[in-house]
């Protein structure tokens, strides 16, 4: 993306006398400013009024009274205290950091290597047919994933199907948290790997082909030029990638915990995550307060790191980040 | 062309990558054979045999009994539809005509409309204070319009829109001012086509978003009949028996002495991804060109 000074206006020409100050600027370019109108006004609403309503983590939160209406908690980090108390909110910010690490990792290896091998491929055919089979997950929504997830691994599932054929005991799935992590993994990998490798794609197709060809005549095998031309030249695409990842690494998907894992609270020492335990605090557990109090404390520590992993990145490359 | 001659014979290895290929898309393919496959089985063979990749019984039960619950279905379809198209038109309209002024250079404050998009890219006040404004303040609770409103304005569409906008020579506002053209009519009939590109684009991934939704319902909407399909999906898929209120109770009970649980969920979710897999051959391609657009920058 681009950054967000944008060139000064370049335009050369006499300058005509103009009106200065806000009005002047409002006469001129009114109906320009007029159509940035209901952006500005949803915006206000669904984004800027809910971050002014972040002050209900040190709130007593009555419904009658409304986020600003509402008395301050007594003492003023009383939701905090209650937060720091619970065992399972440390667990969901593990939860959350680990499986995001997990997925940052085996997101690089697939789309990486997905990306190469599309590149390789010689026959455009196949290399299309391939491309669209691996996107399509991408176009599914985690509901229906779900019950993909459902169908695979429930008690008569095609997993324990295959695991009967080998005459083994079926496996208890969702009665087994530890192996969720690696669960949780490979459907985000199936899912999205296909999505991902296209911009990996994309830096591929921009590497100049004389390296190629310079590599060739000097007798590189196609395995040597992927690996000393073709990976260190992905390398700036991979560092900004994974930053700004890291960047999100609080904030877990909140559509494949819902979908995925659902309510099945015997998996929650590996799969509940600061969204979920949120999710469940407000429209669940009726514990405004608390929940209050993670989504702060989230929200807070997700804006260190994404200012954070942004100033890095553009450091690195000035067209990469997001700011 | 990378593909250039390289003098290697590499029979072999371009065998190996197809064959590594070819194992990863049968990977991303077989969930959907299961489900097509345990939406074709009898209900008798699933508890059996469990759900196999080719159905031992071919059979439509299924089918008929969510044909029979068809109003069900046919409510979260026109949710949804609507959602999608209306949703779909409001946001372009909205973000285009956002991204627009973020985009013109006369504009002396068209800084601070950036930083005004950005910084709710930035910063979010989490779920419990944007959920207490949408449902207190804004009353959006089982309103269809709490499936689109909330998602309208996007920051990152914004920006995507902006920079494209950018690209384009300055030259061309000039010269449309000069002749006397107003800014509305600069932004539809002569900036508008030249940003089909990058509307395209945005516009598809709106459309699948709105499509694939199911997050606003699950918080806003808790009547059923305002359900859209993804959400509605998951209903049938928690409880089967909800079927059964469709007021075709009877004629089900003739078609399956008891539902048949499992080829039901199946069939429901075939019958929801439909739309999705026949028009992604068409439009797959399109979410590639945007998607390398948006990454390497215009």
């Amino acid at each position: 993306m681009n950054t967000i000074e944008g060139t000064e206006a370049a335009t050369a020409g006499p300058r005509i006398a103009r009106k200065r100050g806000f009005l002047g600027e409002m006469s001129r370019n009114g109906s320009v400013y007029l159509m940035f109108l209901p952006v500005f006004v949803l915006l206000l609403l669904f984004n800027y009024l809910p971050m002014a309503g972040i002050v209900v983590a040190f709130k007593n939160y009555q419904f009658a009274n409304g986020l600003f209406g509402s008395e301050w908690a007594k003492p003023l980090l009383n939701n905090f205290e209650y937060l720091v108390s619970s065992e399972y909110a440390f667990r969901a910010i593990r939860n959350t950091v680990l499986l995001n690490l997990l997925f940052i990792a085996t997101g690089l290896l697939f789309e990486i290597g997905l990306a190469l091998l599309l590149n390789e491929i010689r026959s455009k055919y196949f290399k299309k047919v391939a491309q669209s089979i691996t996107f399509l997950p991408y176009f599914i929504s985690w509901i229906v994933v779900g019950v993909f997830t459902y169908n695979l691994l429930t008690d008569v599932g095609v997993v324990n199907t295959i695991i009967g054929y080998f005459g083994h005991e079926p496996v208890d799935f969702y009665n087994s948290p530890g192996l969720w992590p690696a669960i949780l993994a490979l459907i985000m990998r199936w899912k999205v790997t296909g999505y991902g490798s296209v911009i990996y794609l994309a830096a591929l197709a921009g590497i100049d082909s004389s390296y190629y060809e310079a590599a060739s005549i000097d007798g590189a095998t196609r395995w040597q030029q992927m690996w000393y031309i073709s990976l260190p030249l992905l390398r700036p695409t991979v560092i900004i990638l994974t930053l700004l990842a890291v960047g999100r690494i609080m904030n877990a998907d909140f559509g494949m915990f819902y979908a995925v894992v659902g309510s099945a609270a015997t998996l929650y020492s590996t799969t509940d995550v600061v969204d979920t335990f949120v999710y469940r605090g407000l429209r669940i557990n009726g514990d405004v307060g608390m929940s209050a109090a993670a989504g702060f404390l989230q929200s807070t520590v997700a804006f260190v790191l994404v200012l954070g992993s942004n100033l890095i990145a553009r450091k690195l490359d000035k067209d990469s980040a997001l700011f | 062309m990378q593909h250039a001659k390289r003098n290697f014979k590499a029979g072999w290895a371009q065998a190996v990558m197809i064959g590594l290929l070819s194992v990863y898309s049968i990977f991303c393919l077989i969930p959907f054979l299961m489900v097509l496959s345990g939406s074709l089985s009898t209900e008798a063979d699933i508890s059996k045999y469990g759900y196999r990749l080719l159905p031992l019984h071919p059979n439509l039960d299924a089918y008929h009994i969510l044909f029979l619950a068809a109003d069900r279905v046919i409510d979260g379809y026109k949710i949804s539809i609507f959602v999608t198209v209306a949703g779909t038109f409001l946001a372009l309209l909205v973000n285009y005509m956002g991204g627009y002024a973020m985009a013109r250079r006369t504009l002396r404050y068209r800084n601070a409309l950036s930083i005004y998009a950005l910084l709710t890219l930035m910063f979010s006040g989490g779920l419990v204070p944007w959920y207490i404004v949408c449902v207190n303040y804004l009353h959006l609770k089982d309103s269809v319009w709490a499936l689109i409103l909330p998602a309208l304005a996007q920051g990152f569409n914004l920006f995507l829109i902006r920079n494209f906008l950018q690209s384009l020579p300055e030259e061309l506002f000039e010269s449309a001012k000069i002749d006397g053209a107003g800014e509305l009519r600069i932004m539809f009939t002569i900036i508008a086509p030249l940003a089909t590109p990058v509307l395209a684009t945005v516009g598809l991934f709106i459309a699948l978003n709105y499509w694939n939704d199911w997050y606003l319902g699950l918080m806003f909407i808790d009547d059923q009949s305002l359900q859209p399909l993804q959400l509605m999906l998951r209903t049938i898929v928690s409880n089967v028996e909800f079927l059964k209120n469709s007021g075709n109770a009877a004629e089900m009970q003739r078609v399956a002495a008891t539902l048949p649980t499992e080829g039901v969920k199946m069939a429901v979710t075939i019958v929801t991804i439909g739309p999705i897999i026949f028009l992604y051959p068409f439009v797959q391609r399109f979410f590639v060109k945007g998607l390398v657009v948006g990454a390497v920058k215009g």
